[in-house]
């Protein structure tokens, strides 16, 4: 019996010492930069899926492959996730120390803890040689840099023109707006006629910051609100509470869609989609789902147009700038083993990006493109040129504020559409969680 | 007893594997919560030790309170919800036709993903094309609610379905807990001309005592970390309305790049819900005979 036992004893331990020895080997193999044959290995982590983004990810492969076969001795390990969970996953990834080599950034404000804490390897050489900063539109990469040091390179441009229906217009006798008053006879018209007139899902802020950003802009002047964020001059002014005002008084108007507060972007996206809304104000990356892709109607496309968000009569406001700003740009990290291969990738990557982002995916890049020889929806090409003639182009709001300040920030617009709290209380607020984010 | 000593090299062996892993990914993350707490960090960059700052400031925290009272809200709908489980179980146990078919219908609901189930419920709600709203403008009702999108609103919403999502799994514990009533209980009072409403009240109901204190623990501890519908269908907007515990935690460590802070509300979670067990047990223990 004792035998028995002494054997059985140690029959469990083995088992328990071959798992130990098993879990130790997969997490050792995993971790090492160098795969089997020799090769080094880039692990690169980026925000589009197949389904959500199709598009975009065809391009990511097809530069992987093509930079795989021209350096047959480096890899490239691909991982995706969308947006939101990237996000949360790069915090997580961030806090053990293991980060990919290769990532998607934003800009300024969710860049910013990142770069404090030492995450982020200084890509100032890679922009400084062969002059591929001259590659880049003017202010995208300054976006990214902190002290004179360029911690990410910008892939995306976006600006936000109000996308119209043409059909809707015209059925009510309506013409673009080119005053404020004007647009908001638009609303009050579509309004009395039954169209929701403006597609808005607040429930993630950012959205209904669009709005706000453009009146802050058209009123103050295209200085005043990025000034205030970065607590130059107070947000408590009475030209930004007069835009908080005018956002109020649109959501009292009826002018964004039901139950806004509740809506995601998607949700409020389908509403124009299906033609019960007839505007919607989002950033140039809509555009495919205007022009190139294959998800909508060649009947549908032809009825959607665009503006620029129209000025006031009295603003100190330019009809020719816009509310946008460098989308995602990419990073290295610090901590990586492959350093001088992830930089190499970036640098190969953005010049084949912009080879084939706008023309593939009408995606604008960040990088100067020529559009003269390509063969573009006409939508397309007109964005792309109001984008170089822009006057200027305010930071999206939420890339300029501190995290926690852009959190209150969306939820004080909630509480301004839904009639909680008063302009005043509006830019009180903001100063508030502006000063205690410092 | 001496049997037990001879085998200390077995328990340890067979109990080893289960706590470690138990130690690995309970108890020491609690422990490392607790700690972090303590610091003011954003989850990237260092950490500054700064003493119980963090749990006092939770203590003034107004969002904080405003997030627990919703959460209280969610407890106590959880637990009146059971009387209607309980009652359906007390009809689908007596015997009805179909009670087996029925019974797997109750339990679908919680079958599906946590995700689903918010798109299902967030389509159901849209306030313009909503199948609740068409159902209501049918009726005549001109301006229906918004519902996910008012504030006044938001939390109620939310309710329903989680009610809906739990019910399966509280109706078949009750089942089986009735399935085991012993028929000659049940038989007696019947002879002794007891109606079926004083049976299920007068017997079952104090036999199956036990397993509705278990059930109430269970729903009051799961409402107050409850999280995926709330995060999914409103994000615990508008402006914080439908913000509970865990929301403002989530919101807090990962929104706002609070990891600090956001383990402080964790940690002090971990103490509101062991809190809350102790006393239903206690409160629910009162009857000693029954132990």
């Amino acid at each position: 019996m004792k035998r028995f036992k002494k054997a059985h004893t140690f029959f469990l331990a083995c088992i328990v010492g071959v798992l130990l020895v098993l879990g130790g080997c997969s997490s050792s193999s995993s971790d090492s930069e160098v795969s089997g044959d020799g090769n080094k290995v880039v692990k690169f982590m980026h925000i589009w899926p197949p389904g959500s983004s199709k598009t975009q990810n065809q391009i990511v492969e097809s530069v992987v492959k093509k930079y795989e076969d021209d350096n047959p001795d480096v890899k490239i390990q691909v991982e995706y996730l969308e947006n939101e969970q990237y996000k949360d996953k790069i915090k997580v990834l961030s806090s053990s120390n293991e980060l990919p080599d290769v990532g998607v950034t934003w800009a300024a404000g969710y860049l910013k803890p990142f770069v404090e804490g030492g995450l982020m390897a200084d890509l100032s050489d890679v922009l400084a040689k062969d002059n591929l900063k001259d590659q880049f539109v003017g202010g995208t990469t300054e976006a990214y840099a902190f002290d004179d040091k360029t911690y990410g390179l910008p892939i995306e441009l976006n600006i936000a023109p109000v996308y119209y229906n043409k059909e809707i217009f015209k059925k009510n006798g309506l013409e673009v707006p080119t005053t404020y008053a004007e647009f908001v006879n638009v609303v009050k018209t579509l309004k009395s006629s039954g169209v929701t007139p403006i597609a808005l899902g607040n429930k993630e802020g950012w959205t209904g910051s669009l709005w706000y950003m453009y009146l802050a802009d058209r009123i103050g002047g295209s200085t005043l609100i990025s000034e205030a964020i970065a607590q130059e001059v107070s947000f408590e002014n009475a030209d930004l509470e007069q835009a908080a005002a005018d956002f109020k008084e649109l959501a009292e108007l009826g002018a964004f869609s039901k139950g806004t507060n509740g809506l995601s972007n998607d949700e409020a996206k389908i509403e124009f989609l299906n033609e019960t809304a007839a505007m919607y104000l989002m950033g140039s990356w809509e555009l495919p789902n205007f022009t190139t892709s294959d998800e909508t109607t060649q009947e549908f496309k032809d009825k959607i147009g665009y503006f620029n968000f129209p000025n006031y009569e009295s603003g100190a406001g330019a009809a020719d700038s816009w509310i946008g700003g460098p989308g995602v740009g990419l990073f290295v990290s610090e901590k990586s083993k492959v350093k001088d291969e992830s930089k190499e990738f970036i640098r190969y990557f953005i010049e084949e990006w912009g080879k084939q982002s706008f023309t593939k995916a009408g995606v604008i890049p960040a990088t100067k493109v020529d559009t003269s020889s390509l063969d573009l929806p006409q939508m397309n090409i007109d964005v792309l040129n109001d984008l170089n003639k822009a006057k200027s182009i305010t930071l999206f709001a939420d890339v300029q504020m501190p995290a926690s300040a852009a959190d209150t920030h969306y939820n004080l617009l909630q509480s301004l559409v839904s009639g909680d709290i008063t302009p005043a209380d509006f830019t009180k607020q903001t100063e508030q969680s502006l000063k205690s984010a410092k | 007893m001496n049997r037990l000593k001879a085998s200390k090299l077995d328990l340890l062996i067979y109990v080893g594997p289960a706590l470690l892993l138990l130690l690995g990914i309970v108890y020491i993350p609690i422990v490392q919560t607790g700690y972090f707490g303590l610091m003011e960090w954003n989850g990237i960059g260092e950490k500054t030790f700064v003493g119980l700052e963090n749990y006092l400031a939770l203590l003034k925290d107004s969002k904080f309170w405003g997030s627990a009272y919703h959460s209280l809200i969610l407890a106590v709908a959880s637990i009146i919800s059971l009387i209607f489980y309980l009652t359906i179980s007390f009809v689908l146990a007596s015997r009805i036709k179909g009670a087996n078919l029925l019974r797997k219908i109750y339990l679908i609901p919680m079958l599906l993903a946590s995700v689903a189930i918010a798109q299902l419920w967030m389509k159901i709600y849209n306030p313009s094309n909503g199948m609740l709203n068409i159902f209501l403008m049918k009726l005549g009702i001109e301006n229906p609610p918004a519902w996910l999108g008012d504030a006044n609103l938001a939390l109620y919403a939310i309710i329903v379905p989680t009610i809906w999502q739990y019910a399966g799994f509280y109706i078949l514990i009750y089942y089986a807990a009735l399935k085991n009533v012993p028929e000659s209980l049940v038989e007696a009072a019947r002879i002794d001309g007891a109606s079926p409403f004083h049976i299920a009240l007068k017997i079952k109901l104090p036999l199956i005592m036990n397993v509705v204190k278990v059930t109430i623990v269970l729903a009051a501890v799961g409402s107050l970390k409850y999280f995926d519908l709330i995060y999914i269908m409103t994000g615990g907007g508008p402006s914080g309305s439908s913000e509970v515990m865990a929301s403002y935690m989530y919101n807090t460590a990962f929104n706002k790049f609070d990891f600090g802070y956001g383990s402080a509300i964790g940690f002090f979670l971990l103490v509101i819900c062991l809190v809350a067990t102790f006393i239903i047990q206690r409160l629910s223990i009162a009857d000693k005979d029954l132990y």
